[in-house]
């Protein structure tokens, strides 16, 4: 077993399914940190994994399904941005709504484009960039070399930064902390809370089209909770792009563990859970308590 | 009356208008569903069908038979417990997105209970039944409400955590331990904890799976209406979520509040398997529920967080969820759920719109319009 954990196999199944764990949790971070709660990450993958496949299917281009697939997640997005920031209805229950809809407009859409209310017909994939380096393990140079991978990698370094080091995350975090002191300053509460929430519906969105290649076709109901994970990735790794992207690559990790462990025939649910134990934990404070931005999930409403 | 006289006045007050009881109870629901409706037909229009006959049939086969009402009363069975276990914990301000959860654990200790309890007459089983369905719920809400109360936790996040928890456990225990072989649900439940199908004594019922948990479902509707409005702990329980500052000085405790709320919350959802297990197919099923739960959220909200509102919108759903199945042959039947996340979306969304909309109107007649 310890050999099967340590090859090159278990390591490109760990980065394919940390991947797009990693992208719509960071879309959570951006959208939180300004201040509006997502738990419509699930919904936003899902529609962005169709939209990767109908570009892709009627194009015939991955780089075009890739850009439907961010476009789906970023209107998807939009309904969440509308409802919780220009009407300042409940964010949670928008989440839950959308989440709902997606289900219902994918499946909807699937059986009129492909007749069919499971799947869709196969597209093509990613295609791969030669790295010279590592062209002894097939596995990892596939996977490297895979764009979106090589952009996970850079958007979790660059968001650090963005956040934590630039003009436009002081103020993305401040309408996240306090809306009150960042109005009074000048800064548009509405219109970062924009930005955060769009940011997080693209990320979502790559993280859907990621999915829809890595299966070659859309099936339905594929993000099978992964929006979930992402959030309690984010939750884990408080709210930070670092911590989420590490989060993220230990809940890969223990997923990848649990189908090696599959074939040895032990019970694999409590591998399972560990993603989701691991935030109640967190989150009740019992290891380095997460804190959410003060603002998050709190409309604001301008004083008059 | 009220309304004439500020008109005559030409200055209305908006707040008369739009948090009047009528406004507030009748209208903003009425007009979220009827819009929802309306947004359906244009996918209605998109695949080509027409919308008016879409409908029809759709009433007319869910509402036009007995058959069609059995089935849309059996549909609608476990939203009345999800909505009622909703609205029950939107009262005391939380947020109870682990109905699902709830549901699955207390569905299976019903049957866990059901199957390990043979011989024992049904006076006694029924209610022994029941009442593990609200143990196993109630012990899956409790979790998330004490570490709300203790450490402050968050318990939109804990219960949505919660639901998969349920989720892998339960499916630990039905490929491992507590299935028939080669499938993935329990061994039926002791004949003496059956709810009776209401076919058996109506004829017209014939084959729709409808049974006497709807009872159940109805007699919790009126309990936690008495609970809720009529009673101390009901008031305390408003206080809470009404605002919880106010409430701790008033000398109410808080937490113990949010334990109580949520772990009775998980106990009513727990009770769905009061429809499933012990009503329908006499055994637990991984899977049996797909988004009962949080359907939930969408009829609590729909009906106002009463219980009666509550049974009404239950019932509404219900009918959407079996009319789906009707409608597959003209329209993909997921246009139902397309409906239902509008209608969610637009009631929560319908007090500014609404307040827009009389807003807009009231500036055309040249009316002043006045905040107070």
């Amino acid at each position: 077993m310890i050999t099967s954990i340590l090859s090159l196999a278990f390591l490109a199944q760990t980065i394919r399914i940390t991947v797009p764990y990693t992208l719509a949790s960071l879309g959570g971070v951006y959208s939180e940190r300004g201040g509006v709660t997502n738990i419509a990450l699930e919904g936003i993958m899902l529609n962005g994994a169709f939209g990767a496949t109908v570009g892709t299917y009627y194009t015939g281009s991955p780089l075009i399904g890739v850009l439907c697939g961010t476009a789906f997640g970023a209107l998807t997005v939009l309904i969440h941005a509308v409802v919780s920031i220009n009407i300042k209805a409940d964010q949670i229950i928008s989440g839950i709504a959308i989440n709902l809809f997606a289900v219902g407009i994918t499946k909807f859409v699937l059986e009129i484009l492909f007749h069919s209310s499971s799947n869709s017909d196969r597209i093509i994939g990613l295609p791969h960039l030669k790295l010279p380096l590592i062209e002894n393990s097939p596995e990892i140079a596939r996977l490297l070399g895979n764009p979106l991978v090589l952009l996970t990698i850079f958007v979790v370094i660059a968001s650090h930064f963005i956040i934590f080091k630039t003009r436009f995350g002081l103020r993305l975090r401040a309408v996240g902390e306090n809306p009150e002191a960042a109005d009074t300053v000048g800064i548009s509460v509405p219109q970062y809370r924009y930005y955060g929430v769009m940011i997080s519906g693209v990320l979502a969105g790559l993280s859907g089209a990621w999915l829809a290649f890595d299966q070659h076709s859309f099936t339905d109901g594929m993000s099978a909770g992964r929006g979930f994970i992402a959030l309690a990735a984010m939750i884990v790794g408080k709210w930070n792009p670092l911590g989420a992207a590490a989060a993220c690559l230990f809940f890969g990790f223990a997923e990848s563990l649990e189908i090696q462990l599959q074939g040895a025939g032990l019970p694999t649910q409590f591998i399972q859970m560990i993603p989701y134990v691991a935030t109640i934990v967190v989150l009740a404070g019992f290891i380095g308590k997460s804190v959410a931005p003060a603002a998050d999930g709190v409309p604001y409403e301008k004083e008059k | 009356m009220k309304l004439g006289k500020h008109l005559l006045h030409r200055r209305v007050s908006l707040p008369l208008i739009l948090e009047h009881p009528i406004t507030q109870n009748f209208l903003i629901p009425i007009l979220a569903v009827v819009l929802s409706f309306a947004v359906g037909a244009i996918f209605i229009v998109v695949v080509g069908q027409n919308p008016a006959e879409v409908y029809s049939i759709l009433f007319s086969q869910t509402l036009g038979s007995s058959y069609g009402i059995g089935q849309l009363l059996f549909k609608s069975t476990p939203l009345i417990f999800t909505g009622l276990s909703v609205a029950l914990c939107f009262r005391a301000g939380l947020f109870n997105i682990g109905a699902e959860g709830q549901l699955q654990i207390g569905a299976f200790v019903t049957a866990l209970v059901g199957m390990k309890t043979f011989g024992v007459p049904s006076y006694l089983e029924i209610p022994l039944l029941i009442l593990s369905g609200m143990v196993g719920g109630g012990m899956w809400g409790f979790i998330p409400g004490y570490l709300k109360a203790k450490v402050g936790a968050h318990e939109v996040i804990n219960t949505i955590m919660l639901n998969f928890i349920a989720a892998a456990l339960i499916s630990y225990f039905v490929t491992n331990i507590y299935n028939v072989p080669a499938t993935v649900h329990t061994p039926p439940i002791s004949p003496a904890g059956i709810l009776p199908r209401f076919d058996k004594f109506i004829p017209g019922f014939e084959g729709s799976p409808v049974n006497f948990s709807i009872f159940v479902a109805l007699i919790a509707a009126v309990l936690v209406w008495c609970y809720v409005d009529r009673t101390r702990f009901g008031y305390e329980l408003r206080g809470v979520g009404f605002n919880p500052k106010a409430a701790e000085y008033g000398g109410i405790s808080v937490s113990k509040n949010i334990v109580l709320s949520m772990t009775l919350g998980g106990a009513i959802a727990g009770l769905v398997g009061t429809n499933f297990v012990m009503g329908y197919k006499y055994y637990f099923e991984e899977g049996f529920s797909s988004g009962t739960g949080f359907m939930g959220i969408a009829v609590a909200l729909l009906g106002l967080n009463n219980p009666f509102g509550v049974v009404l919108a239950a019932l509404l759903f219900g009918m959407l969820d079996y009319g789906g199945l009707v409608i597959n042959t003209m329209v993909p039947k997921e246009l139902v759920s397309i409906l239902q996340a509008i209608v969610i979306i637009f009631v929560i969304s319908s007090n500014r719109i609404f307040r827009g909309i009389v807003v807009n109107y009231l500036k055309k007649r040249k009316l002043v319009v006045s905040e107070e």
